[in-house]
């Protein structure tokens, strides 16, 4: 029977990851051996069908963005990998690359014959040093194995796969960005259309995955749509790599049916909030996701059906806010993350986000005046989305925009008598 | 730092036998030579520390990409260090898990500790300290990493002993 885990079944924390043989042995790179005896149209297909969706925060269905990739004409094309992994809060795309590279290499195996495109990238953030030492044994593996080079299996299919480590910094993460970072310029992002998909790394048409999306491939193509569809619960499809940070009993990640809820997540796995601490709101999906309250943990953790509670999934790496951290201390030590790592390109991000970090920070030292809150409101809608080339900003002003909402008594509260929390 | 370059006497120096066999097994990977730029920078920072002006000029001219083009890049990325650093680089998150559980109170044991702060680097050259953003770890925050080892659960007592390890190489445990 095929597995119910097919993103974590290789994993054990604390040893070390699987070698290419060991992989193999485990039922690794079937996937290959059947996409290579597959049209490169019937697979892109079958993953359509499957309903994956992107796990970089959009969730886009993948099948469909590999469609938009233009019949082959014989000059190169690229998938590249986004494992930059610097939205605050989220700590997914570490753990498989870290216990399991070589599910990364067959995905991307599998996908780049989807696309029949003969270079692979992995963009991988440069802090991640384990990640960067595992994926490059991974990678001289299945080299030395055949999997990866000339003629693969004898099919006449061949791949490079490259590593690029970046050096820190959280708009490579945007897919236009990252593709300008690859060519080795500055990192801002590039204007769409063109998409990436016709014309991405050096004029080519290109497709930019998350690494947890590429992951998914394998086992939707060894084991079919209808295997796939079966791992989430009710109608829902598949599994994903959800996780708590915070002051929860037992905070980590997992990899869990899609379709569970906010509640199941935060009770059943990480185990519910820390003794002395209650519950006062979370961040569904990382830094750029607006506050939700303890009333949403019934949700379903669904792209569609947080957005109808007004906020987004994002990541699905919640991060909870407990009773005894300052709601306007978290949103500004967020502001300060996305102040740092605006690009500079447009002024509602490069100088608004440092004023309402300058406004926030008044109101933590006690010098908030109440029109400032009425800035800030207004500061939320210069941010919001079609204002600014990249969706930096509007998801800066994500967790600014419901916090104001939601704890406004507490941004008055500042203002009156500045912060009341203990000092963190 | 554009302008410094631009108009004065400052050269490059030469690169180091190892800087260069690096950067040309980079170039194997990619069809254009600016695409190595990047790159090359971190090979000559890995290599000496960090990326004076000279050896800007240097990777500039040997990959002969312009000089401002390539400061462009080299002051995007946070961990491009344009200034000299200590021998070893503490990175702590100050991120929003790592914030809430007590990254704060972290920099400020550090501080104590070795008389610097966020951007400052040890009389003795030893230690340079500056905040990261989230590292990846935040289930296991408060998290930091020195030079290229990740520590996580991080507390003050564990800061005294990760000091005491990269100045005279005492143990200390590694936490996840
Ligand atoms: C500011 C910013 C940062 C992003 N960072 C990441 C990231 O670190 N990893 C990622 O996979 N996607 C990130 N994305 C989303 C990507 O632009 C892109 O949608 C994604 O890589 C597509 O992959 P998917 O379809 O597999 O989800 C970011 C987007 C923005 C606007
Ligand atoms: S929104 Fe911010 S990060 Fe995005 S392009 Fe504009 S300035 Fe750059
Ligand atoms: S916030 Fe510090 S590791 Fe994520």
């Amino acid at each position: 029977m095929a597995t119910d885990k097919p993103l974590t079944k290789n994993i054990e924390i604390g040893r070390a990851p699987f070698t290419f043989q060991q992989y193999e042995a485990a039922g690794g790179y079937e996937s290959v051996r059947k996409a290579l005896t597959m049209e490169p149209k019937d697979l892109i297909n079958m993953v359509k069908e499957a309903g994956l969706g992107g796990r970089g925060g959009a969730g886009f269905n993948t099948g469909l963005k590999w469609s938009f990739v233009p019949p082959p004409d014989g000059q190169p094309r690229y998938l590249v990998i986004n494992g930059d992994e610097m939205e605050p809060g989220t700590f997914k795309d570490r753990l498989l690359i870290e216990h399991d590279p070589h599910l990364l290499i067959e995905g991307m195996i599998t996908t780049c014959w989807a696309l029949q495109a003969t270079t692979g990238y992995i963009f991988l953030r440069g802090e991640y040093i384990e990640c960067e030492q595992r994926l490059l044994k991974a990678i001289d593996e299945a080299y030395d194995a055949g999997m990866l080079g000339k003629n693969i299996l004898g099919k006449g299919f061949d791949l490079d796969i490259y590593l690029h480590t970046s050096a820190g910094r959280y708009i490579c993460g945007e897919e236009t960005a990252l593709i300008n970072a690859l060519e080795g310029k500055r990192a801002n992002p590039r204007a769409k259309p063109p998409f990436p998909q016709v014309s991405g790394l050096w004029g080519r048409p290109t497709v930019v995955n998350n690494v947890e999306t590429i992951c998914n491939i394998p086992g939707i193509v060894a084991n079919g749509v209808e295997w796939y569809k079966a791992l989430g619960k009710g109608d829902f499809v598949g599994t994903r790599i959800s996780g708590v940070s915070g002051r929860v009993k037992n905070p980590g990640c997992w990899e869990v049916p899609v379709g569970i809820t906010f509640r199941e997540l935060l009770e059943d796995y990480a185990g519910g909030m820390q003794d002395g601490y209650e519950l006062k709101g979370f961040l569904p999906g990382g830094g750029s996701t607006d506050f939700l309250l303890p009333e949403h943990l019934d949700l379903v953790m669904d792209p569609g059906a947080v957005q109808k509670a007004g906020s987004r999934l994002g990541t699905s790496l919640i991060m909870v806010l407990d009773d005894k951290t300052c709601p306007v201390g978290c949103v500004r030590n967020l502001i300060k993350f996305f102040a740092h790592e605006s690009c500079g390109w447009c002024t509602p991000c490069r100088d608004g986000l440092p004023w309402v970090e300058h406004i926030l920070n008044k109101m933590e030292e006690g010098r908030g005046e109440m029109k400032d809150i009425a800035i800030l409101q207004e500061m939320t809608t210069y941010m919001g989305p079609g204002n600014t080339f990249c969706a930096l900003a509007p998801g800066a002003a994500e967790p600014l925009q419901s916090a104001l909402k939601h704890y406004r008594a507490e941004f008055e509260d500042h203002v009156a008598h500045g912060c009341s929390y203990k000092k963190h | 730092m554009n302008n410094i370059i631009a108009t004065t006497a400052i050269k490059a120096r030469k690169l180091t036998d190892e800087e260069i066999h690096d950067i040309e097994h980079e170039k194997t990977h990619y069809p254009y030579t600016q695409a190595v730029g990047l790159e090359a920078l971190k090979i000559v920072q890995k290599y000496q520390g960090w990326v004076s002006d000279e050896s800007l000029l240097a990777v500039s001219e040997y990959l002969d990409i312009p000089p401002d083009e390539l400061e462009g890049v080299a002051t995007f990325f946070n961990m491009i260090f344009r200034r000299p650093v200590g021998k070893n680089v503490i990175l702590l998150c100050d991120s929003v898990a790592c914030w809430m559980l007590g990254c704060d109170d972290l920099q400020a044991h550090i501080t104590n500790t070795l008389g610097i702060n966020y951007g400052e680097t040890t009389k003795d050259d030893l230690f340079t300290l500056i905040p990261v953003p989230c590292l990846g770890a935040c289930d296991k925050a408060p998290v930091m990493m020195v030079n290229r080892e990740t520590y996580r659960n991080v507390t003050p007592k564990k800061i005294d002993q990760i000091i005491a390890h990269y100045r005279d190489g005492s143990p200390v445990e590694l936490d996840g």
